[in-house]
Parts: C-alpha cells; sequence; structure tokens
C-alpha cells in the first residue's frame, strides 16, 4: 500500500504527545513496545494510537522501531568489535537467527558482510554529530518486511 | 562581533510557554520582546553568547496564512525541525540540572566520539543535543 498523503489536519498537541512515543523508542529500541505501553506515552487510545503514529510519522510504530533496531545494530557492527550475538541482543533481538534474516532482508547484506564494507570504507563524519550521521544512514522502510520478502521470492 | 549570523528562529506553540522554558529551564536571558498584541518578536540569548540571538516564533497570521501555520505547527510538534545543538561544559552536570527542572530528555548522556552528549526537547517539539564541549588541550 502506497503511503498516501494525510490531508486531514493533525491536531498538534496529539503530534507532540505522538512524538513522545516516538522518542521513548529511539531511546530504547531494544526494548519491547507493545502497543498499550506506547499508547500509554502518547496519552492516546490504543484502538487509535497505530493509525495516528502512522498517519503523524508515515510507518507503523513497529516498522519504525524496526528501522530504528537495524540503524543501531548497524552503529554497533561498524563502530564497535562486540560479536554479532551480542549485537543482536542490544539492538533488541531475542534471537541470532531473527537478526541475521531481518537484516539480510532489510540491507540485502548478513550482519557480517556489512561489518566487513563498513571497515573498508569509514565514514569520515567526525564533525558531525554522532546521532544524525547514525539517523542518516537509517533504513527507510517504506514496505514492511515481509512485503519486501514477497517480493523477492517473486523476482 | 560586527559581521555574523545574529538571529535564528525556531518556531515555537506558544511564546510564553516557551520563554518560561528558554529563560526558567534552560538559563537564556531574554534579548527583545516587543509587540505583545497580535504580532510579538521575542527572541532570547545564551548568557555567554551575547551576539547571538535565538528567536522564538509563532507560525500564525498575518505572517503565515492559516493552513502553512497549521502546516508548520504539525511539522514543529512532529519534530521535524532541523537539529540545534546547545554546546555545554560538562553535559552530565548540565543534564541532572536540567532534568530537575523539567526538562524533558530523549536521550541521556552518552560517551562518545571523546565527547558526551544528550538529547532534550522544547515544549513545542524542537529536539536539541547537548554536546559537551571538546577538550582542545592534552
Amino acid at each position: 500500500m502506497p503511503d498516501d498523503a494525510t490531508a486531514t489536519p493533525l491536531d498538534p498537541d496529539l503530534l507532540r504527545r505522538l512524538l513522545r512515543a516516538k522518542d521513548r523508542m529511539d531511546a530504547a529500541p531494544h526494548e519491547d513496545w507493545p502497543v498499550p505501553r506506547l499508547a500509554r506515552v502518547s496519552g492516546a487510545s490504543e484502538a487509535h494510537f497505530a493509525r495516528s503514529f502512522r498517519d503523524a510519522f508515515g510507518v507503523p510504530p513497529h516498522r519504525y522501531l524496526l528501522t530504528r533496531r537495524i540503524e543501531r545494530a548497524t552503529a554497533l557492527l561498524r563502530d564497535t568489535e562486540l560479536p554479532v550475538t551480542e549485537i543482536a541482543f542490544r539492538a533488541g533481538w531475542n534471537s541470532l537467527g531473527t537478526f541475521g534474516r531481518t537484516f539480510r532482508d532489510v540491507k540485502g547484506e548478513s550482519p557480517g558482510e556489512f561489518r566487513a564494507r563498513a571497515r573498508r570504507a569509514p565514514f569520515g563524519l567526525e564533525q558531525v554529530p554522532g546521532c544524525y550521521v547514525s539517523a542518516a544512514h537509517r533504513p527507510d522502510l517504506r514496505i514492511s518486511v515481509s512485503e519486501k520478502r514477497r517480493a523477492e521470492r517473486g523476482r | 562581533m560586527s559581521a555574523g549570523v545574529g538571529v535564528v528562529g525556531v518556531y515555537v506553540r506558544d511564546q510564553e510557554e516557551a520563554l518560561g522554558f528558554y529563560v526558567e529551564k534552560l538559563g537564556f536571558r531574554v534579548h527583545t520582546d516587543v509587540g505583545k498584541g497580535e504580532y510579538r518578536w521575542l527572541t532570547v540569548q545564551h548568557p555567554e553568547q551575547p551576539s547571538f540571538q535565538l528567536g522564538l516564533f509563532t507560525p500564525q497570521p498575518p505572517t503565515l496564512d492559516a493552513a502553512t501555520a497549521q502546516t508548520v505547527r504539525e511539522i514543529v510538534a512532529k519534530g521535524a525541525m532541523p537539529p540545534l545543538v546547545l554546546v555545554v561544559g560538562d553535559c552530565r552536570a548540565a543534564y541532572d540540572e536540567m532534568r530537575g527542572r523539567g526538562v524533558e530528555f530523549t536521550q541521556e548522556p552518552i560517551d562518545r566520539y571523546g565527547s558526551v552528549d544528550a538529547g532534550f526537547r522544547d515544549p513545542s517539539g524542537n529536539g536539541w543535543k547537548m554536546i559537551e564541549a571538546r577538550r582542545t588541550s592534552t
């Protein structure tokens, strides 16, 4: 489904509270963020939270969370010597297998391959605050990972 | 300073609320506050940076038409305005102090790239990164 434009005006106060849910996921993407928890942070109803979040930020909350987890895993692979298992755990996955599969689906290469490639091509962006560099390399997931998998199988 | 950037503005949802935040919670000073009627020109200043003013402006008619003002309010509330960076001498101390005053932090202080940084937002949604000044001496 394409990300259709949201023509109806959104209540800035609600958006500000939805932003709080986004900020909380940003701060701790490795934690579990079930909808009731996110709705509570936003002071929004559970029934409307996911739709409101998508209207506000263009992606459903859990796909957004996935982009942050991949971003964190990517940064840890690039910037640390931590074993991949530890990185999977720190980025919010309970299983190395799921992490590896999801990472490959999103980035098109395995965590190990990404790490080797990132080491060969340093970013050289020391003058840019680290979080902005990291955010600029966040995956742009316009479709869900399952859709992406289906599309690739169909090729 | 005779030449350089003098004022950069951020959009805020409510100037009175923003004034309270930047002055009482961040320790800025009011530089200019004029025109309390329809349009209010309000700028604040970091106490150690007299050559620079941060403008706190509301998106509203007649400067912007009503529809554009609404769009800007949405953008600000979504945290989509560009990054702002506040440089401090001691990030952890500033974090403790500001947090005690009720500043909404989005990121606790983290050591990275030879410095320490934290993140907070103003009440409107403008996102600030707070970065500890790098020690240039060895």
